[in-house]
């Protein structure tokens, strides 16, 4: 990359530009239905591609991001808040990491 | 400003400052929040190589978790400008959604001004606690959860990038976990009741995980795979399962 704050200028202007636009332009909701499913699925699509495999690929043991993994979704299905899974998660790598270094 | 929306304003004075406090006080904990969250961002940002400036910059403009994510990637990769547009513009598509949701419920004639302050910090969380108000959104609300929030989400962004080079390797690991422990609290708990979702979830998860394997494919940036990937799978997902009109409000 050339410029790194020439970069962060352009993420800032795209970010506020999806922001922006609707609230001064559009004052009716999306109406095209493949638009607006296609809009409706993205987050989930993109946070599941960006989580895996990099969660089990950043931990020094790789045992320790399986398990952060399968505790965080199963922490997230019950229904807990966002600081709680978090947290989960981090207890996980961290418990799994030590032990592992002490065997 | 219209007329119609100086007679709005008259009719009560003290309400924008009432506002102000409220939005103010709702705000404080997201704050919070933000720090916890901002801090794990910041390790990824210290792992691209940014510093502590660049990365408190970034989430200043921002305010965007996941697409903040990506562009560290992507600074990481060293993608070019136009690979940063159009990622920014994927990974922060859902705020298109929630803008024009907010859109609806603003006062008809609120003036442009506020429009272009509003949509500096619409996050999943202010987005959250504004649509949730009764009637029209008074923007003042909104200013004073940004105000309360926003420079949390920054100084948590510079903690961890300052922070993250004197802790132990074990903690930076599990804080670069509880980043995407986040995002699972984000995607998972719609999985429950919206079968699609979780169909496109287990889609993102296999095909990225292929995506990592196989040849080829594997030299394709993590950036762009991500991009591929959510664009073609959401598409999917959109031709196949047409979300209802009301799905996002």
């Amino acid at each position: 990359m050339n410029n790194i704050y020439l970069s962060i200028v352009v993420t800032a202007l795209m970010t506020y530009a999806v922001r922006v636009l609707p609230l001064t332009l559009l004052r009716k909701p999306v109406r095209n239905s493949f638009l607006r499913s296609f809009l409706f699925y993205v987050p989930y699509v993109t946070l599941a591609v960006m989580t895996f495999p990099a969660i089990v690929e950043t931990t020094a043991v790789r045992a320790a991001g399986i398990a952060a993994l399968l505790a965080g979704i199963l922490i997230a299905w019950r229904g807990y808040s966002l600081i709680t899974v978090a947290v989960s998660c981090f207890s996980v790598v961290l418990l799994i990491e030590m032990a592992v270094s002490w065997f | 400003m219209t007329k119609e929306n100086r007679s709005l304003q008259k009719k009560e004075p003290l309400a924008d400052r009432r506002e102000l406090r409220e939005g103010l006080r709702a705000g404080l904990p997201i704050g919070i929040g933000y720090f916890a969250v901002a801090f794990s961002l910041g390790i990824a940002a210290r792992n691209a190589g940014m510093t502590v400036l660049q990365g408190f910059m970034t989430s200043i403009l921002c305010n965007a978790s996941a697409g903040q994510y990506a562009f560290f990637t992507q600074v990481a990769a060293g993608a070019s400008l136009l690979e940063v547009a159009v990622m920014t513009l994927i990974t922060n598509a859902r705020y298109l959604l929630m803008s024009c949701a907010l859109s609806q419920r603003l006062a008809p004639g609120t003036a442009i001004r506020h429009r272009l302050l509003l949509g500096t910090d619409v996050t999943d969380e202010i987005f959250g606690i504004s649509v949730a108000r009764p009637g029209f959104l008074n923007p003042w609300y909104a200013y004073g959860a940004m105000l309360a929030s926003a420079p949390f989400w920054a100084a948590g962004t510079a903690a961890g990038i300052l922070a993250g080079s004197l802790l132990p390797a074990r903690i930076v690991s599990g804080l670069s976990v509880a980043l995407y422990g986040m995002f699972l609290a984000v995607i998972i708990p719609p999985a429950r009741t919206n079968r699609v979702v979780g169909a496109c979830i287990l889609a993102g998860f296999a095909a990225s995980g292929l995506a990592d394997r196989l040849p080829l494919l594997d030299r394709i940036s993590v950036s762009n795979r991500t991009l591929v990937l959510t664009v073609v799978i959401a598409a999917a997902a959109a031709l196949l399962f047409p979300v209802k009109e009301d799905t996002y409000e």
